[in-house]
């Protein structure tokens, strides 16, 4: 529901974060008028593997995205 | 309310002539746009000289300006460096106004070539390289270049060797992107304006290469 | 390694990975009435009037019909007057008004729009 800003093919997948890139307000709340606190904005790199399985077109390639704090999970 | 702003009519940025928008049907959305624009005029919140200075600061943003930054950066390694690090501040550097944009830039190698999309919307370094193209806004592009950038990439004539790694970037938040691509062979002495004739707005984008030195 | 899980939250805008037709090396130059619309764009939220996140939102909730049946200013433009609804700088009724006023000027976009 509502404005998202994580896409969902990014979704439950495992990155490494790239660097961080600042704090931003919350684009979720700013699209609703609301008032929105800054978020830990970072690049986060995936694999081609990670994101698509066997159905990857080259393993080795990766995308970056920009992701904020609130969809990311530490895995330790 | 006064004379419409003709300026805009003689040649774009790619210079082609503008659409001819003067003598077509009316349509709906257009109403609106009139509409709507007039009242914000009437209710203070713009002005037609406004408007028309956004326009002309729009127009005045293409694809050359990135190539002039790509060119420095081959030519100067100093700049190069500010670019890679802060490419707001080198684009500013360079005289360019960006307005609030925030840039990365991501270098081509021997072993890496970076491609831009935007999967969500359509963001797009517009404050340096003006408007996007209307494959970059496209259902095809948006969906296939973070699965298949390599098809992608074929599509627009470009085949990338196996080992290099291909790095999608997905701009999806703040930031936007352009990739410094790498210099031609056949370039060596070249002063800056001849190189950033080679740079084109696809090899920016990551879509292309440079053009290859006649 | 499984295949790409369907999210109950994903919309029709959140294109990335989905199955899609070839790239058609398309463009085109633009017209002055969607150089307005991305001018009008710029300057109202420059001012404050909405935020291009409350554009992308209201963009959304138009739904992939006008994604596939409007052209993109012709979206942005009706996203503008949502958002411009939604904060009270113009009413609907305004709206309306003044758009059967811009109809009746003329057949075309510079007929209408010299009025």
């Amino acid at each position: 529901m509502g404005h998202v800003r994580a896409p969902a093919y990014l979704r439950g997948r495992i990155g490494t974060i790239e660097r961080p890139l600042g704090a931003f307000p919350d684009p979720e709340r700013l699209a609703y008028g609301q008032p929105a606190p800054a978020r830990a904005l970072y690049c986060v790199r995936f694999t081609m593997a990670e994101l698509w399985g066997d159905s990857a077109e080259s393993p080795s390639d990766t995308v970056d995205a920009e992701l904020y704090d609130t969809w990311l999970e530490r895995l330790d | 309310m006064p004379h419409d702003h003709h300026d805009h009519d003689h040649l774009s940025p790619s210079d082609h002539p503008y659409r001819s928008d003067d003598d077509v049907p009316l349509t709906y959305w257009q109403q609106m746009e009139i509409a709507l624009r007039e009242l914000l005029i009437e209710k203070g919140v713009t002005t037609p000289e406004e408007i028309a200075r956004q326009i002309d600061a729009m127009d005045a943003r293409s694809p050359a300006n990135g190539a002039a930054l790509v060119a420095r950066a081959w030519t100067d390694p100093a700049f190069k460096e500010r670019l890679l690090q802060d490419a707001s501040a080198a684009s500013r550097d360079m005289g360019f106004d960006i307005g609030p944009l925030r840039l990365i830039a991501v270098e081509n190698t021997a072993q890496v070539h970076n491609v831009i999309v935007c999967t969500l919307c359509s963001c797009y370094p517009r404050n340096l390289l003006g408007l996007p193209p209307d494959w970059y806004k496209s259902r095809a592009y948006r969906s296939r270049t973070v699965k298949e950038p390599r098809k992608v990439l074929f599509e627009f004539g470009l085949t990338l060797p196996d080992e290099t790694t291909v790095r999608v970037h997905d701009s999806t938040a703040d930031m936007r992107y352009i990739v410094l691509p790498a210099r031609p062979k056949g370039t060596d002495g070249w002063d800056r304006d001849r190189l950033a004739e080679l740079v084109t707005r696809d090899s920016m984008v990551g879509t292309g290469l440079p053009s290859t030195p006649a | 390694m499984t295949n790409t899980p369907s999210f109950y939250g994903r919309r029709w805008h959140d294109m990335g990975g989905s199955k899609a037709g070839p790239i058609l090396d398309e463009t085109h130059d633009f017209a002055l009435w969607e150089k307005r619309v991305d001018a009008l764009m710029v300057l109202c939220s420059g001012k404050g009037h909405f935020t291009v996140d409350g554009l992308r939102r209201a963009l959304e909730d138009m739904g992939e019909a006008a994604y596939e049946e409007m052209s993109y200013y012709e979206r942005w433009i009706a996203t503008i007057s949502q958002n411009l609804i939604e904060a009270g700088v113009i009413t609907q009724s305004e709206l309306a008004d003044r758009m059967a006023q811009v109809a009746v000027r003329g057949d075309t976009y510079g007929e209408a729009s010299r009025a």
